[in-house]
């Protein structure tokens, strides 16, 4: 059992309030991703819940009971660092079974757990090494090794795949995805990466300046996000924001298009602009389009499209997929 | 950044040092055994000439030689002892965060910068002096009978001395392993479970291991000749128990007037610091493999 809910959570460092009433109920079981830029207090509101850093307002219940002045080991709770944090001096067996070792369990039982742990994790032949002589992606396993032989009622990750190369953070990703499929333990997971956000998370988090603009599944936010900040976070390349009125639809301040919503045409079309940048990457094309009026666009045109810089390109937004916003920057939900 | 030339410019360019520095260390090497082998004394300045063994013979069947001997290894080991053992629990005073940190840095390694004959006379006549020492005037005042601390207990007194002057160079340096400490290692011990103490012999000390272990390499170098302190407070004695090796040989040479029984003496000291040397490395040298 791992349910975790915070209630009107608040942190402040002097005077600077680094996170601001959140509120938020985290499933048992489910994998629940934090995300946001740098800066946003997403690592903080991770450490506040493994009581690392004290609240200074507020309730975190773990199953229904406030911890917040209970220490970290008493959680109940395991943290996978983005350092790793191994202990350098130890074997990866003394590493994964130093948490069962000081809770002062059996040598058998932890001799037997860290081999199981190990062998989930393809960690066997390593078992005697030192952390040094692992691979980047061996050693993250340990740290993972580390938290899940605890039998903890929720894994914490705190950015565990910025240390790795962009192929092994992939594989990762899907390791992690599944061996937490696989456990079925709740797990908190911190990234600032929103493609990593959108791939792992049953239920994603987006917070910014310590505040949470939205919570919803990967898809909920790409389809609807609430605002101007999480429809230019969520997706890639980034949603285009044109003015309302430049666009023909005085009822908002600024509209929202993705690239992948705008078809690109070099006949005819609803808008038309001059290609400054066109990016093949062979599966797709890129085009930075200035629109005029409209603005600078990014489209995403499917497949090859020999265009140049300089070219003349009309486009046309698929109905149905313009996100409108209103002044203060919400999302208008109305139809028209 | 190996290639031929540089390598050939490299070696031209040590050569004159290590010439200087050979030079320097093989000339007085070389007259130390050569006079460890003659009859000289200044006093009798008629017999000279080879002596073969007997200035070795006559060093080593001393009984101030056993004494020495002894002497040396207890002011080496307990100086150690005190500083390793001091320098940890002071490093982790300093690493809390504190008010005035820095001056209090500052003046816990101001002691390592006081020359040994200036901090030695410090310690006989303020603090030690059973007249008007300090400590003398501590325990009037308690109503205990002052302490002759230089009389009665003469190498606990100089071993008191050298672990002040030493205990700042072993702060520092442990000090400075501990910062170097990740903070997320501690963390993540705290949530496996680890309490002050654990993390202290669990993480924080192996973590220190190869501070330590310079600590005590080079301590071991310095306090094997320790002499200035010896000189200016007790001068070796009563008798010989406060009179390690190296006031030894300056005994031998500048008080008896033998040189070469000095020079043996000399011979001596050096083999058995390497002696020292070889089973210290044996033992702690370990953990400066990376």
């Amino acid at each position: 059992m791992g349910k975790i809910v915070l209630e009107g959570v608040e942190k402040t460092f002097g005077a600077i309030k680094v996170i601001q009433n959140v509120n938020l109920t985290v499933d048992d079981g489910s994998f629940v991703v934090f995300v946001g830029p740098s800066g946003c207090g997403k690592s903080t509101l991770l450490r506040l819940i493994a009581g690392l850093e004290d609240v200074t307002a507020g309730k975190i219940l773990i199953d229904g009971v406030d911890v917040v002045n209970t220490p970290p080991a008493k959680r109940g709770l395991s943290m996978v660092f983005q350092s790793y944090a191994l202990y350098p001096h130890m074997s990866v067996r003394s590493n994964i079974g130093f948490g069962l070792k000081m809770a002062g369990r059996p040598k058998a039982e932890i001799d037997r757990k860290v081999e199981a742990a190990a062998a989930t994790l393809n960690l066997t032949p390593y078992l005697d090494r030192r952390p040094r002589a692992l691979s980047g992606g061996q050693r993250q396993r340990v740290a993972i090794g580390r938290a899940i032989v605890r039998e903890p009622k929720a894994f914490l990750f705190d950015e565990p795949l910025s240390n790795l190369d962009a192929a092994l953070r992939v594989q990762m990703r899907i390791e992690i995805a599944r061996l937490q499929d696989t456990l079925g333990t709740t797990a908190i997971y911190v990234t600032h990466d929103q493609v990593e956000a959108m791939t792992m998370a049953d239920k994603i988090v987006v917070l910014s300046a310590g505040r949470i603009e939205q919570v919803g599944s990967p898809l909920e936010l790409y389809n609807k996000p609430d605002n101007l900040f999480v429809a230019g976070f969520i997706g890639s390349p980034k949603m285009n924001f044109i003015p309302g009125a430049a666009a023909g639809d005085p009822g908002a301040a600024t509209i929202g298009i993705r690239p992948e919503h705008i078809a690109a045409s070099r006949d005819s079309g609803t808008w038309s602009g001059t290609v400054t940048v066109a990016e093949h990457v062979g599966s797709d094309t890129f085009l930075y389009i200035n629109a005029g009026p409209l603005g600078d666009l990014t489209v995403r045109s499917v497949g090859e499209m020999g265009v140049k810089p300089g070219d003349r390109i009309f486009m046309t937004p698929e109905p149905g997929r313009i996100h409108r916003f209103d002044p203060a920057g919400h999302a208008i939900v109305a139809a028209h | 950044m190996a290639t031929q030339n540089t390598r050939k410019l490299a070696r031209a360019m040590l050569t004159p040092s290590v010439v200087i520095l050979f030079v320097w260390m093989i000339v007085p090497l070389v007259l130390t055994l050569w006079y460890s082998f003659q009859s000289y004394n200044l006093l009798n300045p008629v017999n000279n000439g080879w002596a073969g063994f007997s200035n070795y013979y006559y060093f080593l069947t001393d009984p101030s030689f056993t004494e020495a001997f002894v002497n040396t290894l207890v002011l080496t080991i307990s100086v150690l002892a005190i500083t390793v053992i001091g320098g940890i629990f002071l490093a982790l005073l300093l690493d809390q965060h504190i008010v005035g940190q820095g001056i209090v840095r500052i003046l816990v390694i101001s002691p390592f910068f006081i020359m040994p004959t200036v901090a030695a006379l410090v310690w006989k006549n303020m603090l030690m002096d059973p007249n008007y020492g300090i400590f003398a005037w501590l325990a009037t005042r308690l109503g205990f009978a002052p302490i002759a601390w230089l009389q009665d207990y003469p190498l606990f007194s100089i071993i008191l001395i050298v672990a002040w002057q030493w205990l700042p160079f072993a702060t520092l340096i442990i000090f400075t392993a501990l910062q170097s400490l990740d903070e997320e290692r501690k963390e993540a011990a705290s949530m496996d479970g680890a309490g002050a103490i654990n993390l202290f012999f669990y993480i924080v000390l192996p973590h220190l291991a190869r501070a330590i272990t310079v600590v005590i390499l080079i301590e071991t170098i310095f306090l094997l000749g320790v002499f200035a302190e010896i000189l200016v407070t007790t001068g070796g004695g009563p008798g010989f128990a406060s009179t390690n090796i190296a006031y030894l040989v300056y005994h031998q040479a500048l008080l008896d007037y033998d040189v070469g029984g000095a020079s043996a003496g000399g011979v001596v000291a050096v083999i058995l610091a390497n002696i020292v040397a070889f089973f210290l490395v044996r033992i702690v040298g370990k953990n400066l493999d990376a």
